[in-house]
């Protein structure tokens, strides 16, 4: 009795381990459609991109024509520069120009390339208890919020927005603390989320508050400043010098075609059926 | 909409999801048991040995492998995530077998995390066999080949309630695979519920993903999911335990 229960375990355990290696297997032939086993490129990219459903269409087409599995870590800007300078990725998709200057400087990156912008936008309670509607620019929106000391929810997590938003304080000569300034630690969705339970403002990328705004009460308040809300992507190659095992060669060919016409013209198209707007806009039309 | 509609919104939607053999869904909890179940399979193999060796062999480091061992059941698992990420980057000392964000990676770290776990449980369940059995087993002339054989036949049931103590935490474990497998679904599903399949997303790294993105209706068919199979090896390990 007890030996049929034991072999009884050992089968169902069998079994499981077996329905995961046949999950494994239908995977890989789902994902290849030519018989060759599909190449991999690894690509560490921040939270807006992934989040948005951006990385969804635009890597589509380039793996359907080269025949690539990407495999995209979504982490935010920090940690997905720290990935690819501990040659973790052949490839990172970040928007943090200070830091990306800084780690291509230390040899960890190469052919960082422009590939789309767009600009941050500050959010808030409809009835903007601070009035930033009327600031003349971001950081005059920021001393308006810490004079009124209204809630701000900060992403506190060294992604770009936060390196952003950090930016901007130092230009308001202001170093926000107190119980109105709190500081989740998370990504942009899960920071739009507490700010809109607390009634609070934030700094948001526009491509995130974009696909959220259905869903929260909160509203774009600010926006229009050049000078300190400008987004800008960039691409970069993990430096093969470093890594020897990174593939280079597909990391190129993957750079060259987000700045080709057809991928910008993906960027440029993208959420307007699903959000009435673009919520990128490439490169080429920088002017 | 109120609150109980969302809720009971998200509720049906998660169950035409299971129902409805969603490949996104089965994928992750086909990487989930894959993950879970290899790690818990070779921290079985190493914990049972080891729990008969730390049980009936005198040994010098002995207590410091007891030790050792109490202090693994209680290891934070973002911990072992951090440790085994630094291991296996490729700027790490194991960076050359570029094992990072693979499922490979996440199997060590639960091994790690189980490994502990099975081994602690088994050393009380040897330690509960009545001291009669063995000394009759001596008695009748055996050697200490016998005598092992006689405690792993008495232990058995407590030794396989071990290993399904150890499968449990190591499905419903986040922290370390979070860290070294990456969240990874294959393109279509990068930022959620989509056409592509899952490669290195768990059923737990997946409700992190889906709540943060507040798609109710996945993280609930997520979440369903997994606390089925953990209740299932729950029950399980209750059924053994009842029939000791």
């Amino acid at each position: 009795m007890m030996k049929k229960l034991l072999a009884r375990i050992i089968l169902v355990s069998i079994l499981i381990l077996f329905t995961g290696c046949i999950q494994q297997e239908h995977e890989i032939n789902s994902t290849s459609p030519s018989s060759a086993a599909p190449q991999e490129l690894r690509l560490a990219t921040t939270t807006s991109t992934c989040d948005t459903g951006l990385l969804d269409v635009l890597n589509k087409k380039f793996e359907e024509a080269n025949n690539v599995n990407i495999l995209t870590v979504c982490e935010g800007t920090g940690k997905a520069i720290a990935t690819g300078e501990l040659g973790a990725a052949d490839v990172v998709m970040v928007h943090a120009v200070d830091a990306e200057l800084k780690a291509v400087a230390n040899g960890s990156f190469i052919n960082r390339t422009y590939m789309m912008y767009n600009y941050f936008v500050m959010i808030g309670p409809e009835n903007d208890p601070a009035g930033i509607r009327n600031a003349s620019n971001a950081s005059d929106a920021f001393r308006r919020i810490a004079a009124k000391q209204a809630p701000f929810i900060s992403r506190g997590d060294d992604s770009g927005t936060h390196k952003m938003e950090k930016s901007i304080w130092k230009a308001a000569n202001i170093t926000p603390s107190g119980t109105w300034y709190l500081s989740v630690g998370r990504g942009m969705m899960e920071t739009i989320t507490t700010a809109d339970i607390k009634e609070g403002y934030t700094l948001s990328d526009r491509g995130t508050y974009l696909s959220m705004k259905d869903k929260i009460k909160l509203r774009m308040l600010f926006e229009s400043d050049r000078t300190f809300l400008f987004n800008p992507y960039h691409v970069m190659a993990v430096n093969p010098g470093k890594f020897p095992k990174v593939n280079y060669e597909l990391t190129i060919k993957y750079i060259d075609y987000l700045t080709s016409p057809s991928a910008q013209d993906i960027i440029r198209n993208f959420g307007k059926e699903k959000y009435g707007e673009a919520l990128f806009i490439p490169a080429v039309d920088n002017n | 909409m109120n609150s109980t509609d969302f809720l009971l919104e998200g509720m049906i939607n998660a169950f035409s999801l299971i129902f409805s053999l969603n490949p996104y869904i089965l994928s992750i909890t086909g990487v989930s048991l894959k993950v879970s179940g290899t790690a818990t399979l070779l921290a079985a193999l190493t914990a049972i040995p080891l729990a008969f060796a730390l049980s009936f062999c005198n040994f010098r480091g002995r207590q410091v492998m007891i030790t050792l061992v109490n202090t693994g059941m209680g290891l934070p698992p973002v911990f072992v995530g951090l440790f085994i990420f630094l291991m296996l980057v490729p700027a790490g000392p194991f960076g050359q077998l570029n094992w990072i964000f693979t499922p490979g990676a996440m199997i060590i770290a639960q091994y790690i995390i189980v490994t502990p776990i099975i081994t602690g449980i088994s050393i009380a369940a040897i330690k509960a066999v009545p001291r009669s059995i063995i000394e009759t087993a001596y008695t009748l002339g055996g050697d200490r080949k016998d005598t092992v054989i006689v405690t792993l036949h008495e232990a058995k049931f407590g030794i396989i309630t071990a290993v399904l103590a150890g499968l449990g935490r190591a499905l419903s474990e986040v922290g370390a695979i979070l860290i070294v497998g990456g969240n990874i679904a294959y393109t279509g599903s990068i930022g959620g519920i989509g056409e592509g399949l899952s490669y290195t997303r768990t059923l737990t790294t997946a409700i992190t993903l889906e709540t943060s993105r507040a798609d109710i209706s996945t993280s609930i068919a997520l979440g369903i999911i997994l606390v089925t199979i953990v209740l299932f090896v729950n029950l399980l390990a209750n059924a053994i335990q009842r029939r000791e």
